[in-house]
């Protein structure tokens, strides 16, 4: 077999060290299954990457959680502390922290990908499927945390505290980002199913039933008639009642355990969702 | 059949009950380069896309680098690169991240990826805007560094689906320059798909024409030209063209005529030689010959003779003779 050198017009003329000819020793390089935590990693890192320069998509995600924080407070406060023993400032963050987190994902970049024709070029390695998925939601976790860690600090900064401690601020931090993690499911179910950014973005709509149906003003004691039936069916009254009992009551192991459960609950519906959407888009149907 | 870098037997595929490629039977040697030359529209992609693994057949069976496309695709998709239509790259990335990416996803080391990367480097020439994002990047720099993403993993088949579309002369010379130089030095075998005729003609070692999904000749370019005869003469006449036709038939060196509208095409032994005698045959019949002209047979020839119309080498579309337009 012929070396066949090719110079680049880039190269130092005369440097022949730099000179490189297809057939050099790294064509004995071969493919190998790369394994999947492995491929999960590099595609959360080039989901990191993507965010990193994107960051204009994330900016909202900051701005209407602090401006509903804001106006609520601003807003109900008075009226509301005239329950007893109410922290509303407290009783506030949790809901603030949701909307930072809900709906935040790579999903519209999967779109912009599978129509770009990207997600095929992917498609075409030797990549588990699911880890096409699993590193864009790693990537999406990271970023969700990081999301709450400002909301977090506004909430310090005006003066609320975590009756749960240092740890309690951790385990407040994860269950959002979990809850954030699950949610995902459903604006990725919907980038595979449809690959239309248009649709990805309806899936936020979702979340206004979740965010409103429940005790985001008021605690549900207060609450009466429909509003107050359909909160006790809607998950995520339980999400906020176990990130309030980390802020307003310390340690309530059955609060924390119904939270998770709620999470769990959404979760097994998004990523089942997910799932089937990915295998539907991957079937080479 | 384990000997074939690529082999298919009846393979088929339907779109919502249109069928898009019709029962192709292929068998593609290692190291060779196979074109597959057909207007838009007329079953490549599709067939690509089989091959590669994104897409069932739904009928038929194939094997690519000795592996079965459905059962075995994980194990194909290790072996094969593919650099398909409209190099799909990632906008967001440096052309070194998206290298990067897709070594990783073939299971190579940083430090191997790094080689690669080195050694693919004159093939992009992109020199420093290899750490640039591939937004900014020319259609040709993004060709070049698609080319260079499928071969990061050297892989022993590579599927390049119209890979100069949209390039201009120089840029497709140079393409075929790096394609013939993939194959030389590292004997990858190359199946590419493609609607310039040129490119069929200078790169691959055989040709497939395929038209409306089915595998309608086949053969090195000589071959297939041979099958038209040693020399054309082309005459546009105005007249009856079916008693032309008829008259050009009692000339002895007159081999075949094919009528399309007011176009004879005649296929003769020795065209020189010939051309007095079919230009007195014309006379004979009263019809005034508008251009009489003598080529060689070029593989628009065998895909017209194969199909009936014409590939229009610039618009990528078919050109009917018979007015019928093409599919």
């Amino acid at each position: 077999m012929m070396n066949h050198p090719v110079c680049s017009p880039w190269m130092d003329k005369g440097d022949h060290r730099q000179m490189a000819t297809l057939a050099d020793p790294s064509t004995q390089i071969r493919a190998r299954k790369a394994g999947f935590v492995n491929e999960v990693a590099a595609v959360a890192r080039r989901a990191l990457r993507s965010t990193k320069r994107d960051t204009e998509s994330v900016i909202p995600a900051l701005i209407i959680p602090v401006f509903f924080f804001i106006v609520n407070v601003g807003a109900l406060q008075d009226l509301a502390e005239t329950l007893p023993d109410l922290d509303y400032k407290a009783f506030q963050l949790p809901v603030a922290i949701i909307f930072a987190v809900t709906g935040i994902s790579r999903a519209v970049t999967l779109v912009l990908d599978i129509q770009s024709g990207y997600f095929d070029r992917l498609s075409l390695t030797p990549v588990n499927r699911l880890a096409l998925l699993f590193g864009l939601m790693v990537a999406d976790f990271v970023l969700v945390v990081a999301l709450t860690l400002p909301v977090v600090a506004l909430g310090f900064i005006v003066g609320v505290r975590f009756e749960s401690g240092a740890v309690g601020i951790i385990v407040f931090i994860l269950i959002s980002g979990v809850w954030g993690l699950v949610y995902t499911g459903f604006p990725y179910a919907i980038a595979f199913k449809t690959g239309n950014p248009a649709a990805v973005n309806t899936s936020f709509l979702l979340f206004f039933p979740f965010a409103f149906l429940t005790t985001a003003f008021l605690p549900k004691d207060a609450m009466t008639g429909w509003l107050s039936a359909v909160a006790t069916y809607n998950p995520v009254t339980y999400l906020l009642e176990a990130l309030r009992s980390l802020l307003m009551v310390g340690w309530d192991p059955e609060a924390l355990l119904k939270g998770l459960a709620a999470v769990l609950g959404v979760g097994v519906v998004s990523m089942t969702l997910a799932l089937i959407a990915l295998r539907g888009r991957t079937l080479r149907r | 059949m384990e000997e074939y870098a690529i082999y298919t037997e009846g393979l088929a595929r339907d779109y919502d009950g249109v069928r898009a490629v019709d029962g192709i039977d292929l068998s593609v040697s290692e190291g060779e380069i196979y074109a597959f030359l057909g207007p838009n529209g007329a079953g490549k992609t599709t067939l690509v896309r089989m091959l590669t693994t994104l897409l069932m057949p739904t009928e038929g069976r194939a094997t690519v680098a000795g592996h079965d496309i459905v059962s075995e695709s994980r194990e194909v998709r290790l072996l094969i690169g593919a650099a398909l239509q409209d190099a799909s790259l990632d906008n967001k990335q440096t052309g070194r991240e998206l290298i990067k990416l897709q070594g990783r996803l073939y299971g190579l080391s940083g430090k191997q990826i790094d080689m690669r990367i080195k050694a693919l480097e004159p093939l992009m020439d992109i020199g420093p805007a290899i750490d640039r994002l591939i937004g900014g990047y020319s259609g040709g720099m993004k060709r070049r560094l698609d080319l260079a993403t499928a071969l990061v993993h050297n892989p022993k088949v590579l599927f390049l689906d119209e890979p100069t579309t949209g390039l201009d002369p120089v840029g497709r010379a140079r393409v075929w320059e790096e394609v013939k130089n993939i194959n030389k030095d590292l004997g990858v075998t190359i199946f590419l798909t493609t609607h310039y005729l040129e490119e069929a003609d200078s790169l691959a070692q055989r040709v497939g024409i395929i038209n409306l999904g089915k595998l309608v000749a086949e053969g090195t370019p000589v071959e297939l030209k041979r099958t038209i005869g040693t020399d054309i003469i082309v005459a546009t006449i105005e007249g009856d063209s079916e008693i032309a036709a008829r008259e050009l038939r009692t000339v002895s060196q007159v081999e075949q005529v094919d009528i399309y509208d007011d176009i004879l095409s005649i296929g003769v032994t020795n065209g020189v030689a010939a051309m007095s005698d079919v230009a007195l045959a014309l006379s004979r019949t009263g019809a005034r010959v508008k251009e009489l002209t003598l080529r060689t047979p070029t593989l628009d020839d065998v895909f017209l003779q194969a199909t009936g119309a014409r590939l229009d080498d610039e618009s990528s579309g078919v050109l009917s003779l018979d007015g019928q337009g093409g599919p």
